[in-house]
């Protein structure tokens, strides 16, 4: 069975004027449907304001889909009753490290989840130092939020999300406030959790660095699933991907340019490792070519 | 820069008045604060004196930071000793041209001066030994049974600890709207009161709107993470008394007992001994 299963989710906004009168509205998620099973990693693609960041807050029960059902473990979002066994299985992390650090010290906020669940103190701590140490900032947890780095902040915010045992966790944007160096500490603390732990992982980003390392992905545009499938894919759908004013990484790219110049090159070249290799082939082919006339 | 800014003067050290209980603390203040107003005379102060100074000895906090605290509010002291100098009436002690110094003036003076200082100094103790953290964990426990008559101590105490916790980022906020607009030629400094409380609205305007969608981030954050007020929540940090606080205790009561005995048989005595 599948962990989040979304059917023909629809959720608009109504855009109402100063008096209140509406205005109009607004299809932010347009008949999404999804089907993530324990332990993927899936990444959700899309530019700005194409409803990647709604869709994901139906995920933890903060909005409500107009039309449609979304389950989480098998259980209705809708359903008022569950709304916390919601919460504790798909954990969210959010854009802004600094408004969701709560703590006034690194391991207070951890524990901040752990707190609101009524998990005894003992185990509370022995929560906060696991959820710590899988995010590399224990050595940190004496510290003020105030003066880590953006990617330790995201990180720490990370681990408050483990803290509580989730079965999934929603990233929204977790990278788009930092810098490239934040960037990859927590990447590489989301693919770590991922892997160790089984931990499902659901990436909301516009970087496409991020993607290649997912199992499966899910190119949103104005609240409708353009594009699905894996990385290699969806990568392989350049000019589709251009059309929906998305980058490719830069290695694709140039694969991509190259193939269309009559360059022998697979389709959806992801890491410069591949690149490497296809250019080795083309070489040694080219180079036994030669070796038939001469030979 | 402004990130380093450490709120509430903690004074970090390893210390017993460090390690109590933030509840003996604050109702240790509070007592040592009514004890100020209820000893009476020379002795009871010479008491109170004497205990303040034990708690700071054994706070390892060095005096300096005390009197630090003191500063502010020399304004206000030396108001009160000047008007209760000159304005007190009773026998003549000096009289220069309209101004006449009595001996009652003089007495109380003294008697305000030393109450206020010990007052301030009491005080900055408490919030130099703890975090403002323990501090507002130590009032949400004080004022628990406040919750039969319907006061959301636990709401008061969180919302305590989250503007402790955004002072900062909203100071290095506002600095950084000063400066991008400063850059477009605002200007903070020139004009008088008027024309500067004016120039402020640029700047707050901003910080306002960018704390009210912090605030938002931060509810939807709390809530994503399954914060539903006070009830059914464990404590990471639970306060437990020790026994190290039931000593405190004593030590207070003792105190008390001894400064108020002290301001009432101590002059007796002297006076028996002298006739």
């Amino acid at each position: 069975m599948s962990l989040i299963k979304v059917r023909d989710l629809i959720y608009e906004y109504i855009r109402r004027d100063e008096e209140g009168n509406v205005e109009g509205i607004t299809t932010a998620v347009d008949d999404v449907n999804l089907d993530i099973k324990q332990g993927d990693f899936v990444a959700i693609l899309g530019h700005n304001g194409s409803g990647k960041s709604t869709l994901a807050k139906h995920l933890n029960a903060i909005l409500y889909p107009t039309e449609g059902t979304v389950w989480v473990d098998g259980k209705d979002t809708k359903d008022e009753t569950y709304v916390w066994d919601i919460r504790q299985t798909a954990g969210m992390v959010f854009q802004n490290p600094d408004n969701q650090i709560i703590g006034q010290v690194v391991e207070e906020d951890v524990g901040f989840g752990p707190e609101n669940m009524g998990v005894p103190t003992q185990e509370i701590w022995e929560r906060v130092e696991e959820s710590l140490k899988a995010v590399g900032m224990y050595s940190f947890r004496k510290f003020s939020p105030n003066k880590l780095s953006g990617g330790q902040k995201q990180r720490v915010s990370i681990a408050g999300v483990i803290a509580m045992h989730p079965k999934c966790i929603v990233l929204d944007e977790p990278t788009a406030m930092l810098d490239p160096m934040g960037r990859k500490e927590v990447i590489r603390a989301v693919r770590a959790l991922n892997d160790v732990e089984q931990i499902t992982v659901i990436l909301i980003t516009h970087y496409m660095e991020e993607v290649i390392y997912a199992d499966r992905v899910y190119v949103m545009d104005k609240g409708k699933v353009t594009l699905q499938g894996t990385p290699r894919e969806v990568f392989s759908e350049v000019e589709r991907l251009k059309e929906l004013r998305l980058d490719v990484p830069q290695v694709t790219l140039l694969a991509h340019e190259l193939a269309k110049e009559g360059f022998p090159m697979p389709k959806g070249v992801l890491t410069k490792q591949e690149f490497r290799e296809a250019l080795d082939r083309y070489r040694t082919e080219r180079a036994d070519k030669y070796a038939n006339y001469f030979g | 820069m402004l990130r380093d800014i450490t709120l509430g003067q903690y004074y970090q050290a390893d210390s017993v008045i460090h390690r109590l209980d933030p509840r003996v603390k604050l109702g240790t203040t509070i007592l040592f604060i009514i004890s100020l107003f209820i000893f009476h005379g020379v002795w009871g102060y010479f008491v109170a004196a004497l205990f303040l100074a034990l708690v700071i000895k054994l706070s390892k906090v060095p005096f300096k930071f005390m009197v630090k605290g003191m500063k502010s509010i020399i304004f206000l002291l030396s108001i009160t000793i000047l008007f209760n100098l000159f304005l007190t009436p009773g026998d003549p002690l000096v009289q220069i041209w309209k101004f006449r110094i009595t001996k009652e003036g003089v007495r109380l003076a003294l008697l305000l001066a030393i109450r206020l200082a010990f007052l301030i100094i009491g005080s900055s103790v408490m919030t130099l030994t703890t975090t403002p953290n323990q501090l507002t964990d130590g009032l949400e426990k004080m004022l628990k049974p406040l919750n039969r008559i319907k006061v959301p101590v636990h709401e008061i105490a969180m919302m305590m600890s989250i503007a402790l916790r955004f002072i900062p980022i909203l100071m290095e906020e506002t600095d950084k709207i000063m400066k991008a607009q400063l850059a477009r030629c605002a200007d903070f400094e020139s004009g008088n009161l008027i024309k500067k409380a004016k120039s402020l609205v640029p700047l707050l305007v901003p910080l306002f709107i960018s704390a009210f969608r912090r605030a938002n981030d931060l509810a939807m954050a709390m809530e994503a993470r399954c914060y539903r007020g006070g009830e059914h929540r464990t404590k990471m940090k639970p306060l437990h008394y020790h026994k190290r606080d039931y000593i405190a205790y004593a030590i207070v009561a003792c105190y008390l007992v001894v400064g108020v005995a002290a301001g009432r048989l101590i002059p007796a005595l002297l006076s028996h001994i002298a006739f």
